[in-house]
């Protein structure tokens, strides 16, 4: 192919050759970063909870009587939940589940020494002290989760504690969290220091998700605590198969009320578990919707772009064309002409997109914590434009391949 | 002459009609899409109280024992210093704020109990924050000191339970409380509802939640503390409270307080009794850091709770960019169109019309594809607002067009396009008239 008279055309179009080379840069920058959030967006939305989540279903309850047993009311309830047809498994918790929000943490250190030092400073920056989230829950919790045990032991009848004012001496950790808290050492049997108390690892399950996903990095340190919810308002969980997760709700709300009609279901807090986490994640579909939206919007005005100026191209040049026909040039010559013009001025956008790209990156990362863009999306991205130019320009340069050469002796 | 550029224009835009097409399309959507974020980005970020706000401050101390690392006070004040500052009445007008769930049922209204939230706050509320009332008025200033067993209800509770009438006189039972009701609002949707915004640096940007409904019953101050006690939520503490939500002379921060401030002068001399209070608590060994006060504005103090969702901000810049992008191609194009005439401009030229009517001529051309571009745009941007009304957010309700946001959808898609008019008008209008007349 030639490039010389490709390159002195384009001389002669200077303004509109670097408006398209400008917009195709653009459009370069902003989509690389755009399908970077999108795929930031996913993984977060797709993060595994550890739970069977399809098959769970959640139901809260609250506003009883202040003087009532609130044990007794739990035993009940549990009963009487059991009962429903299709219900496998069920369990009571105080309000803490991954993804719904309510989370309850506290400090724990591995060792004395850095509890000293956290106290001392009174922060955990800089210590090995951590600040998981605790689920508290009535026995069959781990069983109706669905969570699945990596190490050590179940809860057993006499660790159960009574209430949030309670510490229990053992507890069941995430592998995330054995990992962080005793790095390149076995969690199983160790002591985990809390203020006054000392909690043993008995038990590491391998993947249990935080209530939220607040800050980066600690999302998957988690403890099980065997400590029976005790407060007015309590959630149950449901296990069953997951077609059956409708009706044991509408079933279970009935139950619930028959054992006492005087409580509050607060119908947006009777879920399935794909509802928590679709709720959780509503945001962030939204946003995907949205930046793909905007992706392919900003690509398809580009290629109307491309094609409306190569359109143009055409037209002005109809004798040149004829000309060039007249002396020799084949129709697959002026197709690759117009072919090659237009991946030199779109290879030119993406050189100067790439440079931008990473600029409006460093831009979004000052203002909206966005993680440095991967450097193998530009050379995608530069793939994609130059696809989406070809496509845009085939059409007019077909139909310049089309010119007779006898157009050379007619006026334009 | 500006019709007769108008007729030019008009057959020039119909001899091209794809081309046309796709100009008015680009603008179209680059339009809709910009002025749908843009409409709820003035939403959510305007004034929520254009009368008081520039009058209205947010005093902070530092009642936090062990503040570690943190440089700024914590966001809402411990029982004591709220109840201290706002006893001293020391500013034009002042309140306490602080919300909670509370059990509602109205006696003789055949409903299912109810779980609303709950405002307790201080008879200078209503007045400070220019709370328009329907029925009624707010409580007095002895009503406070009393724990009078009063109550204001909302518009949106009035209809639900009395159906939209006068319930001034009825009694409506909050926990095991009954309270008689002494207002009730008109509509009132502050956006977002700035006097229990708090935290929103801890946020990342989920800040929606800031512009929901405001709450549904408003008690007296203490009164709501003796109804609902025990179901207070703080907003941190540094120990564990002894009862879990019953909060006062607990080791939690959880209360709010607002003040009123007339002029300048006022307000320095508020800051300065707040620091005098904070040293004097700091002498009696409550505070650790009396030095690390604030006392922000309004604006100043949602402006740091970056109440704007983060979401919202990059969709606007996102439109942004997309409208830039849409321009960039109509540059090209309107270039195209433009230069493709070459031979009639020559023509024009050549019978005498000056650079400037060409350049004039081709302008009105431009500026007519951003009319019809805006015409198309402001139903794009209805039906943007629209989807918008459609999400589960906080501020669904409130995407609506206002006036000054129907006028400025078609000032931006007429000043876009004739932007975008400018460099392909000013080529065209220096096209040689000889040169084009040689090649007719």
């Amino acid at each position: 192919m030639q490039l010389r008279p490709i390159l002195s055309t384009l001389r002669h179009h200077k303004l509109t050759s670097i408006l398209l080379t400008l917009q195709v840069a653009f459009t370069c920058a902003i989509v690389c970063n755009v399908v970077f959030m999108v795929a930031k967006r996913v993984e977060r939305a797709s993060v595994a909870t550890g739970i069977v989540e399809n098959e769970l279903s959640v139901i809260h309850s609250s506003g009883i009587e202040k003087n009532e047993n609130k044990q007794a009311r739990n035993q009940a309830d549990l009963a009487a939940l059991r009962a429903i047809p299709g219900v496998t498994s069920v369990a009571a918790v105080s309000y803490s589940l991954p993804l719904n929000h309510n989370s309850s943490s506290r400090g724990v250190c591995p060792d004395q020494a850095s509890l000293q030092r956290a106290m001392q400073q009174r922060s955990a920056d800089g210590t090995s002290c951590m600040t998981p989230s605790i689920y508290d829950g009535t026995p069959g919790l781990i069983d109706t989760l669905g969570l699945h045990l990596v190490a050590g032991r179940r809860f057993q009848p006499d660790d159960y504690v009574v209430g949030m004012g309670h510490t229990p001496a053992v507890a069941i950790i995430s592998s995330a969290l054995a990992r962080r808290l005793y790095p390149n050492q076995s969690a199983l049997g160790k002591d985990m220091y809390l203020g006054h108390s000392v909690i043993r690892v008995v038990g590491i399950v391998e993947t249990l998700l935080r209530p939220s996903l607040r800050d980066p990095g600690t999302e998957g340190d988690s403890m099980l605590w065997p400590q029976l919810p005790d407060l007015s308002g309590v959630t149950y969980l449901l296990r069953s198969a997951p077609g059956d997760r409708r009706r044991v709700l509408e079933a279970a709300e009935a139950a619930l009320l028959k054992v006492s009609a005087s409580r509050l279901i607060d119908p947006r807090r009777v879920q399935t578990y794909t509802q928590i986490r679709h709720d959780y994640f509503q945001r962030d579909t939204t946003m995907i919707g949205l930046l793909v939206a905007s992706a392919s919007g900003l690509l398809f005005v580009t290629a109307l772009g491309i094609a409306g100026l190569a359109n143009f191209w055409v037209q002005q040049r109809w004798r040149s064309i004829g000309i060039r026909r007249a002396v020799g040039a084949t129709r697959g010559d002026i197709l690759r002409y117009f072919q090659g013009e237009n991946f030199l001025i779109v290879g030119a956008g993406i050189v100067l997109g790439g440079v931008l790209a990473v600029l409006l990156n460093l831009l979004l990362m000052a203002h909206y914590e966005l993680p440095r863009l991967p450097l193998w999306y530009l050379p995608i991205g530069a793939a994609v434009l130059w696809v989406l130019g070809q496509l845009s320009v085939l059409s007019p340069a077909r139909r310049a391949a089309r010119v007779p050469p006898v157009a050379a002796m007619r006026s334009a | 002459m500006f019709t007769y550029y108008l007729d030019l224009a008009l057959r020039s835009l119909k001899r091209n009609k794809v081309l046309t097409a796709l100009m008015v399309i680009a603008i179209a959507v680059g339009i809709g899409a910009s002025m749908t974020t843009l409409t709820v980005m003035h939403l959510l970020s305007g004034d929520p109280v254009p009368t008081r706000s520039g009058t209205l401050f947010y005093p902070q101390v530092d009642g936090n024992p062990t503040p570690g690392d943190f440089k700024q006070p914590l966001d809402v004040m411990d029982y004591q210093s709220a109840v201290d500052l706002w006893g001293a009445h020391r500013a034009d007008a002042q309140t306490l704020v602080v919300d909670s769930p509370v059990r509602l049922s109205a006696p003789g209204v055949n409903l299912p109990t109810l779980m609303p939230s709950m405002l307790s706050t201080t008879s200078d509320f209503f007045p400070m924050f220019d709370v328009p009332f329907r029925y009624g008025s707010g409580w007095s200033a002895d009503d406070d000191a009393r724990h009078a067993r009063v109550a204001v209800i909302s518009d949106d509770l009035n209809h639900k339970l009395f159906g939209g009438r006068d319930s001034v006189g009825q009694v409506l039972r909050l926990r095991d409380t009954d309270v008689r009701i002494v207002g009730v609002l008109r509509p009132w949707r502050p956006s977002p509802v700035f006097y229990t915004v708090a935290g929103g640096r801890f946020a990342n940007g989920d800040t929606a939640d800031f512009y929901g409904k405001t709450q549904d019953v408003f008690t007296p101050f203490f009164t709501g503390l003796e109804l609902n006690d025990g179901n207070f939520q703080q907003f941190t503490c540094w120990h564990m409270p002894e009862r879990p939500g019953h909060l006062q002379n607990s080791p939690c921060a959880w209360v709010r307080l607002w003040v009123q401030l007339g002029d300048a002068g006022k307000v320095a001399a508020y800051k300065q009794f707040l620091d005098g209070y904070a040293a004097q608590q700091a002498a009696l060994g409550r505070i650790v850091r009396p030095q690390n006060t604030r006392l922000r504005s309004l604006m100043q103090w949602l402006d740091y709770n970056g109440v704007v969702p983060g979401d919202v901000r990059l969709q606007t810049w996102l439109a942004f960019a997309f409208l830039a992008i849409c321009l960039f191609n109509m540059i090209g194009l309107l270039l195209a169109k433009f230069l493709r005439r070459s031979g009639e401009i020559g023509v024009r030229r050549a019978l005498g019309a000056s650079r400037g009517a060409v350049f004039a001529q081709c302008l009105v051309e431009a500026g007519l594809v951003g009319l019809i571009g805006g015409i198309g745009g402001l139903g794009l941007t209805l039906l943007g607002l629209w989807l918008v009304r459609r999400q589960p957010v906080a501020y669904a309700d409130l995407a609506h067009l206002d006036v000054s946001m129907f006028v400025a959808t078609f000032v931006t898609a007429i000043a876009a396009s004739l932007l975008a008019g400018v460099l392909p008008a000013f080529r065209a209008s220096r096209v040689a008239p000889g040169l084009q007349l040689k090649t007719l």
